[in-house]
């Protein structure tokens, strides 16, 4: 029996893709600037998390979507950061999707932000191939991990535009090779910036506290100069 | 393991096309994978087995195309194929690149449907 080809060309991830632009167009007419983290099962993402949230609400108004298969412990470690936290559980499944932020987001006045973070679910392969309309990805590598996880799961640094190395406490007695996982994570993502912290010790949190001050002036600046060409 | 989230969306996809255009008997399902897509073939193949049981998909055919991972260099000026996908640098002059031309890709590429 003979056949026809019918051309489809159609992206897999289409829906996802259209709902996290529509969602990147909220962010940015808002004015909020979009962080998603991700990383593997424990490497201190909402450690990580409480810190950036206690030290930037000194000044800034944040708030955090926090993602786990089950439990709201996350949220309600994070809430004495914030009152802002809100914990997405997802079930069985590994990673968030732009449904579920666009969800979670349900009733906030985005106006009324300046920094969103959207911690996803621990898993360093599948949250890869979800656009979740953020602005900037990070991916954290905790020292306990070993220096070679970025050349296990090249497509989700390369995927990220920030590397953050945490518990960087633990460094000397897990003999982690911090020259080592900078080379490997230059090698994904040529040109990445590299953080290393401590959540514990407080330890190069400063820089990144700034990275994130100069980001939100940053997308400010390309909100107003969009805003001035649109003037007639 | 998120294949089979893929998968729902690919089928969901063929649904809307084949309404759109009142397919019947699909036999091949062309699909174009990068290896920077993040989806694993082997995972997305059982996947669809056990999504496609006892629907009119059943004995449809899953046909991967696999795309190599490209990089752009900007000293050579041409695209190539960095010497593995955790090493993103020029396989001819060994520069760096973050840029990347292929190896993204997940599309439904084409049905192969009884004439």
């Amino acid at each position: 029996m003979s056949t026809r080809i019918v051309e489809v060309r159609a992206k897999v991830m289409k829906q996802n893709d259209l709902l996290a632009r529509s969602l990147r167009q909220r962010f940015e007419a808002a004015g909020v600037c979009v962080v998603g983290l991700v990383s593997s099962p424990g490497s201190g993402k909402t450690a990580l998390l409480e810190k950036l949230l206690s030290n930037l609400a000194h000044d800034l108004r944040v708030a955090a979507l926090v993602g786990d298969l089950a439990t709201e412990n996350d949220a309600a470690r994070l809430k004495r950061a914030s009152p802002n936290v809100r914990q997405i559980t997802t079930g069985t499944i590994c990673h968030l999707d732009a449904q579920m932020i666009e969800n979670a987001l349900e009733g906030w006045q985005l106006d009324d932000l300046d920094l969103l973070f959207i911690e996803n679910v621990g898993n360093l392969v599948c949250p890869s191939s979800y656009d979740l309309g953020e602005a900037l990805r990070f991916v954290l590598l905790s020292a306990t991990e070993g220096e070679d996880k970025p050349l296990k799961y090249p497509t989700i640094f390369n995927s990220s535009d920030v590397a953050i190395i945490t518990k960087m406490d633990m460094a000397e007695p897990a003999d982690f090779d911090v020259a080592a996982a900078r080379r490997n994570i230059e090698s994904v993502r040529p040109g990445m910036r590299i953080f290393e912290v401590s959540s514990k010790t407080g330890q190069g949190m400063q820089p990144l506290f700034q990275h994130l001050r100069d980001q939100l002036a940053h997308s400010r600046e390309s909100r107003l100069a969009v805003q001035t060409d649109e003037t007639p | 393991m998120h294949e089979l989230s893929i998968v729902l969306s690919i089928l969901a996809e063929i649904g809307d096309e084949s309404e759109a255009r009142a397919l019947h008997g699909i036999e091949v399902v062309h699909l174009k994978v990068g290896v920077f897509s993040g989806v694993d073939r082997a995972a997305l193949r059982f996947a669809w087995e056990l999504a496609c049981q006892d629907t009119p998909l059943e004995h449809a055919q899953l046909d991967i195309e696999t795309v190599p991972l490209t990089i752009h260099c900007a000293v050579c000026r041409e695209d190539r194929q960095p010497p593995s996908l955790y090493q993103l640098c020029c396989p001819v002059c060994g520069a760096p690149s973050a840029t990347i031309v292929t190896g993204r890709e997940l599309e439904v590429v084409s049905l192969e449907v009884a004439a």
